[in-house]
């Protein structure tokens, strides 16, 4: 035991909580991969395909 | 609550109970049907817009429309035009403030190549009483092929707001036998 | 120990209080209600004037009045009111302290001056241009500022959300993972970053080219991005509003989520899809395939309404089962018969999700479907659709929840208690008229926008149908009565944060009544056993509502002139 143990490690070599956290449960916890998630789908589905097919729009002759 | 953190560590493993299981089912399935319904109507259903659309200088657009004033007029009305182009033509209609010009004159049960495009801001092309509502751009030319199937008056209304005489921007297309 | 943040410790909650939380709080609460009452006043005058009998204001002032309207209420109340919801749901609910209450501060201040900028320059007259400022059509340099301003300080309230998060974690103020509320807070303050960063991308070249400095932008672009920012503005409500809804039922009813993981599983849905919508704005422009149409107006194959539809239900369902564990068993409905309709809280909540769900949510993907938003785009059936969901729904569950925060936040009693009562059903009833009116006047192919159905200057004549004149005269009638609603809020809300009884240090608010925390009667386990056969049968007249209108919709497509 030294003093640069993580926090993390205090929690796992408690016993009762010795069942990991599903990794759904761990994703739902973590708002900045949500946040980066929010962000990404949107930003490429409706923005970044929307504008490509505006920019393919062709010239009239 | 809800109010409060989950009282149980690791909640992800909780069972769900049937009915809300039951409802999560039907409602992704209902989901579905909603989704492939749209893909469905493309083959099956005849209203779908093509997609067709070009980018095009206002004056250019102009000149199209113009080209075929000059052809096929038949009459005036109002101080616009009314035009009877051929049954299977392209038929041209601008959009500019505060006036949908000219008044088309289509007939009864043939396609028409419909061009939109607006001189200047944007405009609503809404047909009624039809009700078929499609947005005109200044700068892009849609193409929608129409087939009116019931003769009569119809009123070209603008339901994009275009500026104080919005309200005033009414066209005509005529539909005969 | 945090010794230099101010605490105080709720008498009803035993919730730990920051004091510079609870003053940013009062002060975006107050911000919002203010521009509500403005926002509101322009929307009786645009209802006013589309009642064909009254025809109120002239057409320069009715243009005025309605882009004045989209703004104050669609975009200002309810962003100021979410930053009151973003700093409750974290430093309040997780126990903690504010993140950088300066910063906090000073996003207030400029989203109080963009928004006071912007109404200057639209009621200067010269910037008439709706909402949605579609260029090329230009309105002056401040009208672009302003909103600038105001997003870039809503961004500043997200980044405080977001670090409180941090600290509480870092605290460990709360064990475990956050509460429900929070989480569906986040998934808002998520959708805002979206919607803001769009903004900004958008308006700031907008800005340039008003100002001479940029020569060209192009209308279908800035559509496109406008609406990333303007129809996910209103998903951060939907977000919001259902957090709210799970808020009053665990303070009204001690309620507890059917379970966690569903919940916030809806909520990821949100996350992901539901900012996809924007394209339900984009479907009958020139240009777009109809694999991104489809695509992105289902929210990737209807994700995120399923995500409401499981709201939909777990909402109410916790409250019966709440409600049946306290003896409310006979029949299918003696919890809901029994349930506290004399509360505005409560009464204002279960509308909100009556209403949101069966008039906007079902109206919504309706016309969101890629063929039949051809014979709806742009028609009135497009307001009476959002007032559906945003005043019906978002607006509705923020002044429900006003009803709690007042007593819990301001420290004072509510006065007028009897109007309070009242205020719930004069406002959601009169709004939901609204929007069956319009979308009524809609589906007869009525115009939004527009100052004169009749088209008395119009050079070529044109008529509506008889009916679509009814409609209006009926959407007038119930417009009057929802600013009826409207008003009696602000005047109690106004009156009990001024004139309302001082609650001492650790006096509970009397009214409306909230149970202690111990009647949480709903627990895990509880799933085998579940039983919430009212909620059942409410979901399935829903279902059955929901699929006969949309197959309606296709017959009325149908009928339409043949178009490839």
């Amino acid at each position: 035991m030294t003093e640069n143990n993580k926090p993390d490690d205090a929690i796992s070599s408690n016993p009762s909580d010795q069942e990991q956290i599903p990794l759904m449960q761990r994703v739902l916890d973590n708002p900045f991969l949500l946040l980066v998630l929010g962000i990404a789908v949107p930003a490429v589905f409706y923005l970044i395909w929307g504008i490509i097919e505006i920019t393919q729009i062709p010239i009239a002759d | 609550m809800a109010i409060t953190p989950p009282s149980e560590r690791i909640w992800w493993r909780q069972p769900i109970a049937k009915i809300e299981l039951v409802w999560i089912i039907i409602a992704f399935t209902w989901g579905l049907i909603m989704f492939f319904m749209m893909i469905y109507w493309h083959g099956a259903g005849e209203q779908n817009l093509s997609n067709e659309a070009y980018q095009i200088k206002p004056q250019v657009f102009a000149q199209h429309a113009q080209d075929m004033i000059d052809e096929h007029q038949v009459r005036d009305e109002s101080g616009f035009p009314v035009v009877h182009p051929p049954a299977g033509s392209d038929v041209y209609l601008i959009a500019r403030l505060w006036q949908w010009w000219p008044i088309l004159e289509l007939e009864k049960d043939q396609s028409y190549r419909l061009h939109l495009s607006s001189m200047d801001w944007q405009h609503g092309f809404s047909l009624q009483p039809v009700n078929i509502n499609v947005q005109v751009h200044p700068g892009y030319e849609m193409v929608v092929t129409i087939k009116p199937d019931r003769a009569g008056e119809y009123g070209v209304v603008c339901n994009e707001f275009c500026g104080i005489g919005h309200h005033m921007m009414v066209g005509k297309i005529y539909v005969v036998e | 120990m945090s010794s230099l943040v101010d605490y105080r410790t709720c008498p009803t909650t035993g919730l730990r209080v920051d004091r510079s939380a609870e003053k940013l709080i009062k002060a975006n609460a107050v911000a919002a209600v203010v521009f509500l009452a403005i926002g509101g006043l322009f929307g009786l005058l645009v209802a006013l004037t589309r009642w064909p009998a009254v025809h109120f204001l002239p057409a320069d002032m009715f243009y005025l009045a309605l882009t004045a309207h989209g703004l104050d209420v669609l975009l200002v109340w309810i962003i100021f009111f979410e930053m009151a919801v973003l700093y409750f749901a974290s430093a309040i609910l997780l126990n903690s302290r504010l993140a950088a209450p300066k910063v906090a501060w000073t996003g207030f201040g400029l989203m109080l001056v963009g928004a006071l900028i912007t109404n200057v320059a639209v009621l200067q007259g010269q910037s008439s241009v709706m909402f949605t400022s579609y260029v090329p059509m230009m309105a002056e340099p401040p009208f672009y500022l302003g909103l600038i301003l105001f997003a870039v300080g809503a961004l500043l309230g997200c980044g405080v959300f977001f670090g409180t998060l941090v600290i509480a974690k870092r605290d460990k103020t709360y064990d475990g993972s956050i509460p429900l509320v929070t989480f569906g807070a986040l998934t808002a303050a998520i959708i805002a970053v979206f919607t803001i960063a769009s903004g900004a991308i958008i308006l700031i070249p907008t800005l340039l080219w008003s100002l001479g400095l940029v020569s060209h932008i192009d209308p279908l672009i800035y559509k496109t991005v406008w609406w990333a920012m303007g129809h996910s503005s209103q998903q951060i409500n939907v977000s919001a509003h259902v957090a709210v809804w799970y808020a009053i039922a665990a303070m009204v009813f001690g309620a507890k989520p059917l379970s966690e993981k569903v919940s916030r599983t809806a909520f990821l849905m949100y996350i992901l899809f539901l900012q996809l919508a924007s394209a339900h704005h984009m479907l009958v422009e020139p240009g777009f395939s109809s694999e991104w149409k489809i695509f992105n107006t289902s929210y990737a194959m209807y994700l995120a309404v399923l995500g409401s539809m499981i709201h939909g239900m777990t909402v109410p369902g916790s409250i019966e089962a709440a409600q049946r564990a306290r003896g409310l068993t006979k029949g299918l409905f003696e919890w809901l018969r029994k349930a506290p309709w004399g509360n505005p809280a409560f009464a204002g909540m279960f509308m909100s999700l009556v209403f949101f769900g069966f008039i906007g949510g079902i109206s919504g993907v309706v016309m969101g479907t890629e063929q039949i938003n051809l014979i709806m785009h742009n028609t009135l059936y497009v307001p009476g659709h959002f007032h559906g969901t945003v005043v019906a729904g978002t607006t509705l569950a923020f002044m429900a929840i006003t009803y709690i925060l007042v007593p819990l936040i301001f420290r004072r009693e509510l006065v007028m208690r009897k109007l309070a009562t009242w205020q719930p059903y004069v406002f959601g009833i009169g709004v939901a008229g609204i929007s069956v009116f319009m979308m009524g006047a809609g589906t007869l192919g009525v115009a939004r926008r527009h100052w004169d159905m009749t088209f008395a200057d119009a050079l070529l004549p044109f008529d509506y149908p008889a009916a679509a004149y009814l409609m209006m005269g009926l959407n007038g009638i119930f417009a009057v009565m929802a600013a009826l609603g409207g008003l009696m809020y602000v005047v109690i809300v106004v009156g009990s944060v001024f004139f309302g009884k001082k609650l001492a240090e650790d006096e509970k608010p009397s009214y409306p009544e909230v149970p202690p925390a111990s009647a949480a009667v709903s627990h895990y386990g509880s799933s085998e056993t579940l039983r919430i056969p009212g909620t059942a049968f409410l979901v399935g007249i829903f279902f059955t509502a929901f699929v006969l209108y949309y197959f309606v919709n296709w017959k009325y497509l149908s009928e339409i002139w043949p178009l490839s």
